[in-house]
């Protein structure tokens, strides 16, 4: 019987089954953040404990809130500073250096086909782009993880979605993702692996694959992989050239974790994709998916395009090109957060920065930022966002507000109109 | 090992994330015991005010996919700082069921009918409930009714439960 993906990194990295059904994983990596990691530290000081597994596997950021707010996330970063120096942990980002732990890391190449990664936020699923078993876990989890280099995980079930057709021009990645939580709802991979595959994931970029991931938990899922491929391989090619004689040496390296044509998959699921248009939220749910073309009333306050899930510079390109010689409504707040300050930079030198602040922009330092309404952006009482980030539950960006999901290209229309409003790369394309 | 007994809070909802039980405003709280008046602040359901209805409560028994979302170990710290060491429902997220017992508490999951007959059990006047680990048995208790249900968790779970958490296992046994 053949293996999945999942199952081949299982057994590859299997310390100790206690109990039977619980497999003790050898980690990787452990990434953390200074939201959930000082908790961690602090107990490990607590109970004597204050060692760590493997400062060359363990890679911190400060990100969430930076630069700090307040007296309190000042002292959430100076924990996790004060610990990255006290233990060598070389890989630490902070101010000048730092941005949103799941675009930061992959950019470094920390992330390899075959790995097992954790850390203490639920997003951690975005690093399965590249074929490895990332999962968030709670702040004791990540804990173990730095203490041990080990995590429990119960042997997964994978639920194999193909993605086939031909996307129409203005449809990307982020359409896609609603489109499967959308038809698998919040609760259809719990527990589950789920393992993107088809030809459209095929032809899928990086950033776009990370996208996809990126939202593999909002229908419950413990990770979401994409199969290693000779695109994982060119990405990752800077960093591992040293490692591997050719480029088809590290594929042949990587693609034996692929799963097996007889793997055994608890739920498979073909989506044609030929005839998506853009989607968007309109609940409180990730579930609650329509077209932009029944939602396109809908006025908004602001629009936000950043996160872990498209604050990448092929998002911000996208954007770019819908805004470019435009302006925002009046009425709207239009704020960007490049996730990383390569991209950052790579946005300032294709000239993309300008665009957005031409169009009426408030461009920020490289944060998880307005996402989760604990740092910047936060919404008041009533107000309602377009955000290109992977939650829109009650509260989310802020107390009474709303948040409506959607691609970068749609937010930026949205924002050029003051209201919900499909992008011209795919408008244009209805009237031919 | 922690206390398993009390008043019953029932919440009729599936879907309840972490962002609910605890925002991420909070987040920036290094101390647990800051969650307290914060629990389940965004809930907005009917016949629901967390300032009154969560006051001597030592269980919830809710919808499925209960603690979806976050990752954010502060959702079970929230309930724990409230004295709530149980939760019940037909299904959990997996972050925060492994959460709970990393904290030594209770996740059970239940079937539909089971859960149905704990929300008819405390309809009138509410209800209170035991949760007896070693013989893997709930006893409920209404102002009309009684109730005793089975259920079942892994043997490490209970081992979590009974050891008081995940951090000293690991830091002996690898």
């Amino acid at each position: 019987m053949g293996k999945t993906i999942a199952e081949k990194i299982f057994d590859t990295h299997l310390v100790d089954a206690p109990f039977g059904d619980v497999s003790v994983l050898r980690l990787d990596r452990v990434f953390c953040h200074e939201i959930t990691t000082p908790t961690a530290i602090q107990d490990l000081v607590a109970h004597g404990k204050d060692r760590v597994f493997d400062p060359d596997k363990i890679k911190a950021v400060i990100d969430h809130v930076t630069p700090a707010k307040d007296s309190k996330t000042a002292m959430q970063g100076k924990i996790l500073r004060d610990w990255a120096r006290r233990h060598n942990i070389k890989d630490f980002f902070d101010i000048g250096n730092n941005g949103v732990c799941h675009a930061i890391f992959p950019e470094k190449g920390f992330v390899r086909p075959g790995f097992t990664i954790i850390m203490g936020d639920s997003h951690t699923c975005t690093h399965g782009a590249f074929g490895a078993f990332a999962a968030g876990v709670g702040t004791t989890d990540l804990e173990v993880g730095i203490l041990k280099g080990v995590c429990t995980f119960k042997k997964p079930e994978t639920f194999r979605i193909e993605i086939v057709g031909t996307l129409r021009p203005g449809v990307y990645a982020k359409d896609i993702i609603l489109e499967v939580i959308r038809q698998i709802s919040v609760n259809g991979a719990t527990n589950m692996v789920i393992e993107f595959a088809g030809p459209v994931v095929d032809a899928m970029n990086m950033d776009q694959r990370m996208t996809l991931s990126n939202m593999a938990v909002e229908a419950g899922a413990t990770s979401g992989i994409c199969l290693p491929d000779m695109t994982t391989v060119e990405y990752l090619w800077p960093f591992i050239k040293d490692e591997y004689d050719s480029p088809e040496a590290a594929l042949a390296d990587y693609t034996k974790f692929c799963s097996d044509p007889d793997a055994v998959y608890a739920k498979t699921k073909t989506i044609d994709v030929s005839d998506l248009e853009p989607l968007t939220t309109f609940g409180y749910k990730p579930d609650n998916v329509k077209p932009v073309s029944e939602m396109d009333n809908t006025p908004v306050d602001q629009v936000y395009i950043g996160s872990c899930t498209n604050g990448r510079l092929e998002d911000l390109r996208v954007a770019a090109q819908v805004l470019a010689g435009k302006q925002i409504a009046p009425t709207v707040r239009g704020i960007v957060s490049p996730a990383t300050p390569d991209i950052f930079s790579a946005a300032l030198e294709e000239g993309i920065i300008k665009t957005f602040m031409d169009a009426g922009f408030c461009v920020t330092n490289p944060t998880c930022g307005a996402c989760l309404g604990m740092s910047n952006g936060v919404l008041a009482d009533g107000e309602v966002a377009a955000a290109t980030t992977n939650r829109n539950f009650n509260g989310r960006m802020g107390k009474g507000g709303m948040v409506h999901l959607m691609s970068p290209a749609t937010a930026a229309a949205t924002a050029i109109q003051g209201h919900i409003a499909n992008s011209e790369l795919f408008s244009s394309q209805e009237e031919i | 090992m922690k206390s398993f007994e009390g008043n019953i809070l029932c919440l009729d909802r599936a879907d309840i994330n972490t962002d609910e039980i605890i925002p991420a405003k909070y987040l920036t709280e290094i101390e647990k015991i800051a969650m307290k008046p914060h629990l389940l602040e965004d809930l907005t359901l009917d016949g629901f005010d967390p300032a009154t209805d969560l006051e001597d409560i030592a269980v919830i028994v809710t919808r499925e996919n209960f603690g979806c979302g976050s990752s954010r170990e502060h959702a079970p710290w929230a309930l724990e700082v409230n004295g709530i060491h149980v939760v019940i429902a037909p299904s959990f997220a997996r972050i925060f069921r492994q959460n709970m017992f990393n904290c030594g508490m209770l996740a059970i999951d239940l079937p539909e009918d089971d859960i149905q007959a704990l929300f008819d059990l405390c309809n009138n006047g509410g209800g209170r409930l035991t949760v007896d680990v070693d013989t893997n048995t709930i006893r409920a208790k209404g102002k009309e009714k009684q109730l005793t249900l089975g259920f079942s968790i892994s043997e490490f779970d209970k081992t979590l439960v009974k050891t008081g958490g995940w951090v000293e296992y690991a830091d002996t046994n690898y």
